[in-house]
C-alpha cells in the first residue's frame, strides 16, 4: 500500500521540482498526441460525416474497415510503419524512424478509425428530418453537412477525446518507430514501460499518474468548451 | 407448495453451478499433471509437480538458452517445472526480492553480491560467462575496427562524436557500458552529448536501431549471433578482458518452491547442467555462446 502512496508523492514532487527530462518527456507526450490527434480529426471527420449522413457505393465495407481500424493492436501498426520507413524500406529515404515525425505517424494511423467511427456514429443519430428540413429552407450541401455535425456536437467531441485518449496512452506503437531516445522521442508511456522494466515501479506509477493528469486536464478542457457553447447558445 | 417449490429451483440452481464449477476445474488439474511429461523409462505414476519460478534477462532468453536448459532439467528432475520469467536484471533482483521468484539467474556481479549481502539470496556461484562485444557499420567511421582495447575504441567514437546507442536500462549491459565508460575517464549522457542515445530498451531492439541508424554499441556476443543475418553490423572490437561478463545463480531466500530452486542452482552448476551449457550454441553458430565455469 505504502508504494502507491508513494507514487502520489513522487508523482506531485516530480512536477513542483520539474527536471528538464521529465518535461521533456511531457512536452513529446503532448506533440505527438496533439499532432496525431489533429491529423486524425482532418482525415477521420470528414470520412466518418460521409459514413455517417451519406449514402454511396461502397459504405458498409468502409465501415467495416472503419471498425477493424479501430480494433488493430497498436503495435502492429507500429511495425508496420518501421518497415515502411526503415532504411531497407519503400520511405527509408526520407530518414523518418525514430523522430517525433515518425511517431505522430503511427498515432495517426490509430487515432483516424476511431475519430472516423464514432464520428459517423454521432452523425448518423442526427434526425433526418432536420437535414430535410434545412434543405427544404435552401440550404446548400455544405450547410447541411455543418449543421448534421453542430447537431451531433456531443458526439464528435466524444470522437475526439476518445483520438486523443487512444494516442496518448498508447505505447506500442511509439516505442517500435520512436525508440525512446532519451530527451528526443522519450514519451510517458515508454518511459513507463523502461522505470517498470528497471524494477522502479514507484517512479514508474507516478509517470502513470502525471499521464492520467494531462487526460484528465484535456478532457476537462473538452467538457468546459462544450458547456461554455451551450451557455452561450442558451444566452 | 409454493414454497417448496421455490427452494427446490434454489437447490437446482446451486447444484447446476456446483456441476459447472466442477467440470470447468476438472480439466485444468488435469492439464497440470499432463503438462508434466514424466520423460519415457520413469515409473508412469503421477508425479507431483511444483513449478519453481527462475527470473532471468531478456538476453539470457533472447539467446536460446533455456530452450535446452529446462528441457534437461526437466528429464533430471521430472517433479520441478521451470517457469522463465525474463525481464531487465534490475527488475529481476526487484521480484527476488519480493519473493515473487525462487531463483535467479542474472549477470550484475556487483548487484548480485549486494543482493546476497543484504539476505535476499542465500549464496551466489558462478555458473558460465560469455562476452561483450562493441558493434558498429561496416564503414567504420570511428577507425576502431579489429581492435581489442575497448576504452581505445570508446575514446575514438566519443572524440569523434560518432553515435552511440546506450540500452540505457540499468540491465547488465547497460552497467557494463558505463563501467567501460567510466574507466574511459569519459563523462557521457545524452544531457552533454547529442552523439550518445540513450534507448531505454532491450539488446534485440538496441540492435536493431545501431544497423538502422549506422551507430556503434555494446553487445553480448549470444543476441548479436543470434540476429547476425538480419543486421548489417561488424565486430568492431572483442577480446578485451573487461568485456567479460559472468553470470550467476542464486537462490532466493524463502523462496516459495526452495527445494525446487535449490535443486536447479544445484544442477546447473553440476557436470551435467554444465555440459548442456557447453554445447549450446554450437550447432547453430558453429560456436558455443556460453563459456561454463561453475567451480
Amino acid at each position: 500500500m505504502q508504494v502507491f502512496v508513494e507514487a502520489v508523492f513522487t508523482a506531485f514532487t516530480l512536477l513542483v521540482q520539474g527536471s528538464p527530462e521529465l518535461w521533456n518527456v511531457i512536452y513529446v507526450t503532448f506533440q505527438v498526441a496533439v499532432a496525431s490527434t489533429l491529423a486524425g480529426v482532418a482525415l477521420g471527420a470528414p470520412m466518418g460525416f460521409m459514413m455517417g449522413a451519406t449514402r454511396f457505393r461502397g459504405r458498409r465495407t468502409m465501415i467495416a474497415l472503419t471498425n477493424t481500424g479501430m480494433a488493430v493492436p497498436p503495435v502492429v501498426i507500429g511495425l508496420v510503419v518501421m518497415m515502411f520507413l526503415s532504411r531497407r524500406g519503400p520511405l527509408g529515404f526520407l530518414g523518418l524512424l525514430y523522430s517525433v515525425d515518425a511517431m505522430s505517424i503511427a498515432q495517426t494511423l490509430i487515432s483516424t478509425p476511431i475519430i472516423a467511427g464514432l464520428t459517423a456514429a454521432a452523425v448518423s443519430s442526427v434526425p433526418f428530418k432536420l437535414r430535410l428540413q434545412a434543405r427544404s429552407l435552401g440550404a446548400s450541401r455544405l450547410q447541411e453537412a455543418l449543421l448534421a455535425l453542430k447537431e451531433a456536437r456531443l458526439g464528435v467531441l466524444a470522437a475526439v477525446a476518445a483520438g486523443f485518449g487512444a494516442v496518448v496512452r498508447g505505447v506500442g506503437a511509439v516505442m517500435m518507430v520512436g525508440g525512446n531516445i532519451e530527451g528526443q522521442t522519450r514519451v510517458l508511456t515508454t518511459a513507463i514501460v523502461q522505470e517498470a522494466r528497471k524494477g522502479d515501479f514507484g517512479l514508474a506509477l507516478a509517470l502513470g499518474l502525471i499521464l492520467m493528469l494531462i487526460t484528465f486536464t484535456m478532457n476537462g478542457f473538452l467538457t468546459w468548451y462544450q458547456h461554455s457553447n451551450e451557455r452561450f447558445e442558451r444566452g | 407448495m409454493l414454497e417448496h417449490s421455490h427452494w427446490s429451483a434454489k437447490w437446482k440452481r446451486t447444484l447446476l453451478l456446483a456441476l459447472t464449477l466442477v467440470i470447468a476445474v476438472l480439466p485444468a488439474g488435469c492439464g497440470g499433471i499432463d503438462e508434466a511429461e514424466p520423460p519415457e523409462g520413469l515409473p508412469d505414476e503421477a508425479i507431483e509437480v511444483t513449478n519453481v519460478i527462475l527470473a532471468s534477462t531478456t538476453s539470457t532468453e533472447d539467446s536460446g538458452l533455456f530452450g535446452e536448459l529446462v528441457p534437461a532439467f526437466r528429464d533430471a528432475y521430472p517433479q520441478y517445472r521451470i517457469d522463465v520469467v525474463a525481464v531487465g536484471t534490475g527488475q529481476a533482483l526487484e521480484i527476488g526480492r519480493a519473493k515473487d521468484a525462487d531463483v535467479l539467474l542474472v549477470h550484475a556481479r556487483e548487484a548480485e553480491e549486494e543482493f546476497v549481502a543484504d539476505g535476499y539470496g542465500i549464496e551466489r556461484r558462478d555458473v558460465m560467462y560469455n562476452d561483450f562485444i562493441i558493434l558498429g557499420p561496416e564503414a567504420d567511421p570511428a577507425g576502431i575496427a579489429g581492435g581489442d582495447d575497448a576504452i581505445a575504441a570508446l575514446t575514438a567514437i566519443a572524440d569523434g562524436g560518432h553515435t552511440f546507442i546506450s540500452r540505457g536500462d540499468d540491465s547488465g549491459t547497460h552497467k557494463k557500458e558505463l563501467s567501460l565508460w567510466e574507466a574511459a575517464g569519459i563523462e557521457t549522457g545524452p544531457a552533454t552529448d547529442d552523439w550518445y542515445l540513450s534507448i531505454g530498451q532491450g539488446m534485440g531492439d538496441t540492435l536493431t536501431m545501431t544497423s538502422e541508424i549506422e551507430a556503434y554499441t555494446l553487445a553480448d556476443r549470444g543476441t548479436y549471433l543470434s540476429m547476425r543475418e538480419r543486421l548489417e553490423l561488424t565486430i568492431a572490437v572483442e577480446g578485451d578482458e573487461r568485456l567479460f561478463n559472468p553470470y550467476g545463480v542464486i537462490v532466493v531466500t524463502d523462496a516459495t518452491n526452495l527445494e525446487g530452486a535449490q535443486a536447479f542452482a544445484d544442477w546447473i552448476v553440476s557436470a551435467a547442467g554444465q555440459a548442456v551449457i557447453e554445447a549450446f550454441g554450437v550447432d547453430t553458430f558453429g560456436e558455443p555462446l556460453f563459456v561454463p565455469n561453475a567451480k
